[in-house]
């Protein structure tokens, strides 16, 4: 998709003058009011298929949030046969292993995109950004068999060795399965830091040499001006792309149910098994018996629905306020 | 410049960070060639005639292959460029042509946003819409919500395309006594097909490996699926179901499912590529 087209404003083509002498009736005689109406209705649909989707996610979770408000999203409880649904350790897992892949994602993706912007030939740069996007066509079941045949076997490796060091610290103790919150946020982190990578890098490339010449100008080092002139101009397109990140990580299925364990506990542990929102609907929706199980499944989609949208919308926000151009993500 | 400025601690600080951020991108490209890497060795590997024409074994003998996952998978996504393509492209041409103000403010949030919904949840919405008023999964139900998601991007895209065609043609087209539908449709629309044809391919490559839609809409089969109301199977779930599970020999199968899913978005994706290259070239040259 091409960035320079957004960056015009809203002029719809419309040609005034010609327009505002036909009537309505002539402009359906020729043609153009039925083409306005069928391409009207296609537009349209978008809102009206976002509108059936709020609505069936509400009504379809009612059972579930009658029975237990706001308690659902704190109680740590959830147990199908008896008909209890707390969904405390899938928001623990979700935050917990979200957040850990932006921890390791955020660093290794900007330093990519400051590489790739500031020093590497424009050539260059462009043929290893194709190549990482690749990246991010890969499906996220692949991500999943990845991790469970090759991340897993590795960390085998890895972690008795971290565990032997830094053991004492809690986030690090505790038996290691192999599949883990640790497990989970690796490979996450893997699929969200093309998305940090392309996007930074185009946010950083379209800052104006102005703003870098002033600073080269002050007798800057070029590691002085990318860090204090080019990346605080840039900060809004770049925590737009966190964002976004952010949500993917929250909202990703297949490939964290192959490699987390799928075990409903809270654990202070980084290395135990655990669980997450979009994990526990992956697994247990088709084998969901009774509708209060089946409302609590979708109560969950709902949280991860509006969870998911608001990191959306404000990412979009942010970069819609960035003077002088937009980024699509 | 003199020689002592800037002072050496920050010349230091300098090529370390430059050399850390050098080190940052190496980390990413060879996490990316050990995926594609190892992806290609172990699903070579496992491939064999009998996996593109046979159907599955039963669990613990060997042979069998993914003949319904792959015809699977082709249905699915011919469904949904039936739902989603003339959707998105009707939409795109509005918000180019016609919309203006709010109305395309709203839309194209809107569009954004249903981008943005996390595919495990345009499942269930899926379920709700399609499985539960039907009783049973189906190709059908597959369909529809891989179509729904790739509404959004064919319709970005298409705007996008449209949008950067010069002003200037159309009102070439006008001043040629053409009625608005008609310059958009002699002018606009073929000025821009090269970019359109190549954001619904590069569309198509990204439903097509996704699973968690598929995972309570078309569910899964171990048989071929006639016609599109059967419950069928598909080669991202495929995948799944055999990376799961306890067999080797379904290990092996799921990578070669992966390889030749994996092959099949990469080549696309490139052709796309070369198609929008050869667009551009035409529309200069």
């Amino acid at each position: 998709m091409s960035n320079a087209v957004l960056a015009t404003p809203e002029v719809p083509f419309e040609s005034r003058g010609l327009d505002k002498k036909q009537t309505w009736w002539e402009r359906l005689r020729k043609g153009d009011e039925v083409v306005h109406l069928i391409t009207l209705a296609g537009g349209w649909s978008i809102l009206v298929i976002t509108g059936l989707l709020v609505q069936h996610l509400w009504v379809y979770s009612r059972l579930s949030r009658h029975a237990f408000g706001w308690h659902f999203l704190v109680d740590s409880t959830w147990d199908p046969v008896n008909g209890v649904f707390g969904a405390w350790p899938f928001v623990y897992g979700t935050v917990v292993t979200s957040l850990l892949a932006l921890t390791i994602a955020i660093p290794i993706g900007l330093g990519s995109a400051i590489f790739l912007a500031e020093l590497a030939p424009r050539k260059l740069s462009n043929a290893l950004t194709f190549l990482i996007e690749l990246l991010a066509a890969v499906p996220s079941v692949i991500y999943g068999l990845i991790g469970i045949f090759l991340l897993i076997p590795v960390l085998f490796n890895v972690v008795p060795y971290v565990q032997k060091y830094f053991g004492w610290i809690p986030i690090f103790n505790g038996t290691f399965y192999g599949v883990s919150y640790f497990s989970a946020s690796i490979v996450l982190a893997i699929m969200v830091v093309p998305f940090i990578i392309s996007i930074s890098r185009e946010v950083l490339i379209s800052v104006p040499v102005s703003q870098r010449e002033a600073m080269m100008a002050l007798g800057a080092t070029k590691w002085d001006v990318t860090w204090r002139a080019v990346v605080p101009y840039a900060r809004q397109g770049i925590m737009g792309s966190i964002f976004l990140s952010l949500a993917r990580a929250l909202g990703e299925t297949m490939a964290v149910t192959m490699v987390i364990g799928n075990v409903a506990q809270v654990s202070t542990s980084l290395m135990a098994p655990g669980y997450t929102i979009a994990a526990v609907i992956a697994n247990e929706f088709t084998e969901a018996t009774g509708d209060l199980y089946l409302h609590a499944l979708i109560e969950l989609g709902l949280v991860l629905f509006v969870v998911t949208m608001i990191f959306n919308a404000l990412a979009r926000l942010l970069m819609l306020t960035m003077k002088g151009h937009e980024v699509v993500g | 410049m003199s020689a002592s400025y800037p002072p050496l601690s920050r010349k230091i600080t300098n090529v370390v960070m430059l050399a850390l951020t050098g080190f940052c991108t190496l980390l990413v490209l060879s996490v990316l060639l050990t995926i594609l890497g190892y992806l290609l060795w172990k699903g070579a590997s496992s491939l064999n005639i009998a996996f593109f024409t046979k159907i599955p074994a039963p669990v613990g003998q060997s042979g069998g292959g993914v003949e319904n996952a792959i015809v699977g998978t082709l249905k699915l996504l011919a469904l949904a460029s039936a739902i989603g393509v003339p959707i998105g492209l009707l939409g795109g041409i509005y918000l180019s042509e016609f919309a203006g103000g709010w109305s395309a403010f709203t839309i194209r949030y809107t569009t954004d946003l249903l981008n943005g919904v996390p595919s495990v949840v345009m499942g269930i919405f899926v379920y709700t819409l399609v499985v539960l008023p039907m009783h049973h999964f189906s190709t059908l139900a597959g369909g529809v919500a891989l179509g729904i998601m790739m509404i959004p991007i064919a319709l970005r895209s298409t705007e996008d395309f449209l949008r950067a065609v010069p002003r200037s043609l159309r009102e070439g087209g006008l001043a040629l006594g053409a009625s608005k539908s008609e310059t958009i449709f002699t002018i606009v629309i073929p000025a821009a097909i090269y970019g359109i044809i190549t954001g619904i391919m590069l569309d198509i490559a990204r439903v097509a490996g996704e699973t968690a839609p598929l995972l309570f809409t078309a569910f899964g089969n171990l048989y071929n699926s006639p016609g599109w109301l059967q419950p069928t199977s598909s080669l991202p779930v495929v995948i799944y179901n055999y990376a799961i599970s306890p067999y080797d020999v379904w290990h092996k199968q799921a990578w070669a499912a992966g390889f030749v899913l994996l092959s099949g978005l990469l080549v696309i994706s490139i052709i796309s590529r070369l198609i929008l290259a050869r667009g551009k070239k035409l529309s200069h040259g």
